[in-house]
């Protein structure tokens, strides 16, 4: 069987392993041996998680430049491993770090990349990769037919087995240039409270909300997840938002990452200014909003206590608690 | 200071669209326009031109005929003057084809600053810039929220969902925008009827030194084996008790690493 390679990810940046590469490595065991790469400290909790899911072998980067330069380290280490090894393929979780560690590592291997992919199996002729294309509309099934196959994964679409292995862990040795050329990561900080158009976030308000009091939970959620809180034309119009602060065609267009809509119905106008959002998540009490039509999740019931619920639930799991698939 | 954007003409709106026979986009009959987060990046460039002497922008596009509307845009948006890589050979270039492409022409026009819309993760297009800066063998900074120029360097921030990075490199450099950066500015009726007198010119494959049998689909490293339309859209609507509820949501913004 041919090697795996797997880009390990991590909570944050001293986190252990996390939810992404225990599916990249639930994907990896379908086509072959996995194989991981670490970056940072080589923790004994990481190393276990990855030998829970089956790495097979754990190859470990321990640098300076990992913390100062992640994107080029990986790649670096990645370009390496492929010559070193020589994987059928590399895996990768899809994300705005993972897409361009892809990228750069296919362009230096001169092999293909294929992003975004909900499912892959091995084909007679290598891996098959899977990707959700067009909205969603349309499944389209590729393959990679010169050098290795890279490929970045939704993880959210696979979910993850544990298959307990005894992985091999090894250091790998990268010498980095002095003086690199390579984009240095600064600083990294949590979320303050951004403007709407620039938020990953946005949870906006309508008039399902029923009162100025009730607009409040928007400002609430808004706060716990570190976004921006936002509200439909009515709810201007009713005076619960400042008009600033609108989604709207002639008010904000926004495009989060995620976008949550809390008795919001949906209209034509309010939709003009939120289709760039990645996913969309409502809630609300009428099942046929025109809401439902855009969402990615839709919430039929009480806002109020669906609301009050969800912030519940978001302070229990950021107060330490342990996500059931961490356990 | 040389500024060269990578713009691209894009489908209006992606319902509708379908596949040709040979599994690449069936382009006929659909209306297109300039990307959105392209278009923040001419505009972006445009802010960055204006603050200095001397300061160029380039936009270049690659595709089709119909391509050229980008660049008139693009144009209209603060751009100096266009760039159209059209040839026969492209069609059904993949994204390692179309860097390769891109880089060229960015190399024979000469940069301090190459800048381009990201496109959303997981999509074809979102690895070109990567490519393209490792083809020119310069550092990138892709998905850029908000970008400024420091002294000899760029330095951008990035939402990562848990929290705000901010990247610096040293130029030359590519960097992609996202929308989040900032609405494009609505142009003047004089910036519109000044753009027509702007120059635009054609560069086939042979101006760039590429050779037509290493493009195009025949060259292609990822191949298309399978087209299946979706009915279900994977649209999830659930109707249960407040607190099932609750967690569901939960779980869900989790897995998507948005708690």
């Amino acid at each position: 069987m041919e090697t795996v390679l797997v880009l390990a990810e991590r909570h944050g940046a001293g986190g252990g392993v996390c939810r992404p590469t225990h599916a990249l490595l639930t994907l990896a065991r379908r086509l072959g041996t996995p194989a991981a790469v670490l970056c940072g400290p080589a923790d004994t909790a990481s190393i276990e998680a990855l030998g829970r899911f089956g790495a097979q072998a754990i190859w470990t980067v321990e640098a300076s430049e990992v913390d100062d330069y992640p994107a080029t380290a990986r790649v670096e280490a990645l370009v390496r491993l492929a010559d070193q090894i020589c994987p059928s393929c590399i895996l990768v979780a899809s994300g705005r770090g993972g897409e361009e560690i892809a990228a750069r590592v296919a362009a230096r291997l001169d092999s293909g990349v294929l992003t975004g992919a909900v499912d892959m199996w091995m084909g007679p002729d290598g891996p098959v990769v899977v990707q959700r294309v067009l909205d969603g509309s349309y499944l389209v099934e590729s393959s990679v037919v010169r050098g290795i196959t890279i490929c970045t994964v939704f993880t959210e679409a696979v979910s993850p087995q544990p298959s307990a292995a005894e992985p091999a862990v090894r250091s790998l040795d990268l010498a980095f240039p002095q003086g690199m050329q390579a984009a240095r990561l600064v600083s990294r900080e949590p979320r303050g409270r951004p403007d709407p158009t620039a938020a990953a976030v946005v949870v906006a308000g309508g008039r399902g909300l029923g009162s100025r009091d009730g607009f409040e939970l928007v400002e609430r959620i808004a706060g716990a997840l570190g976004g921006a809180a936002c509200g439909s034309h009515t709810a201007a119009e009713l005076g619960w938002c400042p008009r600033h602060q609108t989604v709207d065609q002639i008010g904000k267009a926004v495009h989060p990452l995620l976008y949550l809509a809390l008795g919001v119905s949906g209209s034509v106008r309010h939709r003009a200014g939120m289709h760039g959002a990645q996913t969309v998540v409502a809630i609300d009490r009428d099942p046929e909003a025109p809401i439902f039509g855009v969402a990615d999740l839709g919430v039929v019931g009480d806002v109020h206590e669906v609301a009050k619920e969800l912030l519940t639930e978001i302070r229990r799991r950021r107060h330490g608690e342990r996500l059931e698939w961490e356990a | 200071m040389r500024i060269v954007v990578l713009v691209r003409q894009v489908p209006c709106a992606v319902g509708g669209l379908s596949f040709n026979a040979d599994n690449t986009l069936r382009r006929a009959g659909v209306r297109s326009q300039l990307n959105d987060a392209d278009a923040c990046a001419v505009d972006q460039a445009w802010r960055i031109a204006v603050r200095r002497t001397g300061a160029q922008v380039t936009a270049v596009t690659m595709g089709p005929a119909g391509a050229a509307a980008a660049l008139r845009k693009s144009l209209v948006l603060g751009a100096d003057e266009g760039v159209h890589i059209l040839d026969d050979a492209l069609a059904g270039c993949d994204a390692l084809g179309t860097a390769r492409v891109l880089a060229a022409a960015v190399r024979r026009l000469g940069f301090d600053l190459v800048l381009c819309g990201a496109a959303a993760t997981g999509s074809a297009t979102a690895v070109v810039p990567a490519m393209v800066a490792e083809i020119l063998g310069v550092p990138v900074l892709c998905f850029a929220d908000g970008l400024k120029l420091t002294g000899d360097g760029v330095e951008i921030r990035r939402d990562d969902g848990a929290g705000v990075q901010t990247w610096a490199a040293t130029l030359p450099a590519v960097v992609s925008v996202t929308p989040r950066c900032g609405t494009p500015r609505y142009p003047r009726f004089a910036a519109v009827a000044q753009a027509r007198h702007k120059l635009v010119r054609t560069w086939p494959l042979s101006r760039l030194g590429i050779r037509r049998s290493e493009v195009g689909l025949a060259a292609a490293v990822t191949r298309v084996r399978a087209v299946t339309p979706v009915e279900d859209r994977g649209r999830v609507v659930i109707d249960c008790d407040a607190p099932t509820a609750a967690a569901r949501l939960a779980d869900f913004l989790a897995q998507r690493e948005l708690l």
